[in-house]
């Protein structure tokens, strides 16, 4: 029987094979490597150098003809002088914290009480797991219907159990309410998916613990707070780690839903970057803006992944 | 195998000449997604007849229009040889080379903007303002009008009821104040078994909502936006005393006579608010006129029309468009030929009997046209006091400076209207500074 790599050496054009023999191994790995490092620094590395570049200029991708002038760091102490980029910076920070906070609470509940054998198991998993499957512009009308003060099934329901009538408040309009209504639905979309992280990890603690810990009498709430939340945390901090990236970078359900407003009541930085860069068409001014939140992100990216390998570690 | 490659390449060299041959023939026209636009699918038909060209259309919702449209003539983009662009465009259109110049395509074939309204050749037609340099053709006249449930107006117990409330009949405002006097009326009122409101206007944020529906406000009150035009001095102007008051009075009619839930509101809501009888009266483009009037609900004899009322001046808030060839278009010659012959005054006849808006004089001095369609008349006078925003090559960033200003302070609540409209000086001072034109 003849050896697959025989085979293949035998099969190679003779000219190609002298070529090749020639090369060292480090040089034929560095022949496969190339065109991915090629892609990655035309799809990633120049727009980013780029966008720095871009950063000190005034700019501006829709004035083609329009002198464009070295600006120093006037965009950078613009954006981080002005109070409307603050009050963006808390309204994402607002969203961020609660949505997580909800996600990572209601998901592992539901994860422990689903990690559970009954009938139907099954299918009640995947009916938690339907509104993650949506598109987030389908949620984003859907939900614009729900909150609608005069039809929407959401003011109807308040207007049941506490007797408020249903047009005197708007979910997404002013009021207060809208900063909420979209951490609502971001939940609703997204906490099954923290809730099979969740699944996951508790599928993967060995029963021989839970054994061993009921031959040493330790109650319930003992073997949840010593076995079960340790074993889980790391891919909670995943889960936690994943839905702080996503939902830093949210923009199409929140823009359907509210479009920032009321006034800037949920204008988060995505939506802001967007507005500056694609409809005001500052990009100079935008690219500064970006590569503050890149910054931003990574700083606090790179922090966390540092704790949960620590916590991988323990 | 020489047979093979000699028979495949002209096979090749056919199929190209003859999708470049269709490509000669063909052009694509670029608007927004409206009644009007489906009413100039059908006139172009006349078009293809007469020349063999293909006509294409591209026809892109009013929420993205803007961003889709700028994106295209920004990136160089050949999806348009003609098109209809805001009026707000053209500044900028006209300095990145966007669009062709027309004057010497006008001259040569004897059109003359003498024959269109002035206000529509001002407004859609120059760049800078005013000058006798054109790059586009006014194309479809239009301006923000109001329409109202004639069939409740007329209900003799509402009229009772109103005249015992303030002393004069329920009818057509003639100013503002009474137009909010009536929206009050009517807000919260049962009606057929059914809660109505007083009316929809115009507040949404994203694109251009808000500030087309309050410059209805501050246009009637005298805004002005520079104190003298073309040097930007705009303290006193935008923020003068009556500015303030309109800003008031619109927020006012935002509060305490609109549905509940309309605070991101634009054309398509205040129709639907309409269309499904929820409101007494409503703001929207004349554009919409003839399909609401045509509308077997709430048309017909249960509508009436009625031109933005005054309060200090008569003025309305310019919408409308010209028709311009986009400079990267490769069919330049069916590019122009489409223009010359939509500028004819046939077509222009034919073009406002479809539904379109001709800004064309033997259309709209025609001594019958006032008897053509119930708001036929609204719509001349509307044309006679029109204001637009500013035109500037900025006006994106102008516009949305005063889509946030204005919406914080009315829908959000924050603040006063005089420090709305003083942030808006500064916003706008700092544009114009970035401009070099400070």
């Amino acid at each position: 029987m003849t050896n697959p790599i025989e085979a293949a050496a035998r099969a190679t054009p003779a000219a190609l094979a002298r070529r090749v023999r020639g090369l060292s191994d480090r040089a034929i790995a560095w022949i496969f490597v190339a065109p991915t490092i090629f892609l990655l620094l035309a799809i990633n590395i120049f727009p980013l150098i780029w966008t720095v570049r871009l950063s000190f200029t005034n700019f501006a991708a829709n004035r083609p003809n329009r002198e464009v002038e070295w600006v120093g760091l006037r965009n950078y102490t613009r954006i981080l002088t002005d109070a409307g980029t603050w009050e963006t910076m808390q309204t994402t920070a607002h969203f961020l914290v609660w949505t997580i906070a909800l996600q990572v609470l209601i998901g592992f509940t539901l994860a422990w009480l689903i990690n559970r054998k009954f009938k139907g198991n099954d299918l009640l998993t995947t009916l938690i797991v339907l509104p993650m499957m949506l598109s987030p512009a389908v949620v984003g009308n859907v939900w614009t219907f729900l909150y609608q003060p005069q039809i929407g099934l959401v003011n109807y329901m308040v207007e049941l159990v506490t007797g408020t009538p249903a047009s005197s408040f708007s979910m997404l309009g002013p009021g207060g309410l809208a900063k909420w209504s979209i951490i609502i639905v971001d939940t609703w979309m997204w906490t099954p998916f923290v809730m099979l992280i969740c699944l996951a990890g508790l599928r993967s603690i060995p029963d021989y613990i839970y054994e061993a810990a009921e031959v040493d009498r330790a109650s319930k709430w003992r073997q949840f707070w010593t076995i079960t939340v340790p074993m889980v945390l790391p891919f909670l901090m995943l889960a936690v780690l994943f839905r702080g990236i996503e939902n830093f970078k949210m923009f199409d359900m929140v823009n359907l839903l509210t479009g920032g407003g009321p006034g800037n009541e949920t204008l988060l930085t995505s939506i802001d970057l967007k507005r500056e860069a694609f409809e005001k068409w500052r990009t100079g001014y935008s690219s500064a803006y970006a590569i503050i939140l890149f910054v931003t992100v990574f700083g606090l990216a790179s922090i966390y992944v540092k704790a949960l390998n620590k916590v991988k570690e323990r | 195998m020489k047979r093979t490659t000699l028979a495949a390449s002209a096979a090749i060299a056919l199929v190209w000449a003859s999708q470049a041959n269709a490509q000669a023939n063909e052009l694509t026209l670029c608007w927004a997604a409206w009644d009007p636009a489906n009413a100039l699918v059908e006139l172009s038909k006349d078009f293809e007849a007469q020349t063999g060209t293909k006509m294409k259309f591209e026809f892109v919702p009013w929420p993205n229009f803007a961003d889709r449209i700028l994106n295209e003539l920004n990136s160089g983009g050949q999806l348009c040889d003609l098109l209809i662009g805001d009026s707000q465009w053209i500044g900028g259109a006209a300095e990145n080379g966007w669009y062709v110049k027309l004057n010497d395509f006008f001259d040569k074939e004897g059109i003359s903007m003498d024959d269109f309204a002035p206000a529509t050749v001002y407004a859609y037609s120059t760049w800078p303002k005013g000058t006798p340099n054109y790059y586009a053709l006014p194309a479809m006249g239009d301006a923000n009008g109001w329409f109202y449930r004639k069939d409740w107006f007329a209900r003799p117990e509402i009229q009772a009821e109103f005249k015992e409330k303030y002393g004069r009949d329920l009818a057509e405002p003639k100013t503002q104040k009474e137009l909010l006097e009536i929206a009050q009326f009517f807000q919260g009122r049962e009606i057929d078994g059914k809660t109505v409101y007083g009316a929809s206007i115009f507040t949404e944020r994203g694109s251009e909502g808000i500030t087309m529906g309050a410059t209805g406000a501050l246009y009637a009150w005298g805004f002005k936006y520079e104190n003298t035009p073309g040097k930007y001095d705009m303290e006193g102007a935008v923020n003068s005393p009556e500015a303030v008051e309109a800003l008031e009075f619109y927020k006012e009619l935002y509060k305490t006579a609109t549905p509940p839930g309309y605070d991101n509101a634009y054309m398509e809501q205040s129709l639907d608010a309409f269309k499904s009888g929820q409101v007494a009266m409503a703001m929207n483009w004349f554009a919409f006129f003839p399909g609401l009037y045509a509308d077997p609900n709430t048309g017909g004899d249960k509508i009436d029309f009625f031109v933005n009322p005054p309060q200090n001046v008569a003025a309305s808030t310019l919408g409308g468009q010209g028709i311009s060839v986009v400079a990267n278009t490769d069919n330049m010659d069916g590019a122009l030929a489409y223009i010359k012959w939509f500028a004819n005054p046939e077509v222009q006849k034919k073009w406002w009997a479809a539904g379109g808006y001709s800004c064309h004089k033997a259309v709209l001095e025609d001594p019958n046209f006032v008897n053509t369609a119930p708001f036929a008349g609204d719509f001349l006078e509307a044309m006679a006091g029109v204001q637009d925003f500013w035109q500037e090559p900025a006006y994106a960033q102008l516009l949305l400076a005063m889509q946030e200003r204005l919406h914080n302070y009315i829908v959000a609540d924050q603040g006063t209207a005089k420090e709305a409209l003083d942030g808006l000086i500064a916003d706008w001072t700092e544009i114009f500074q970035d401009e070099g034109k400070l």
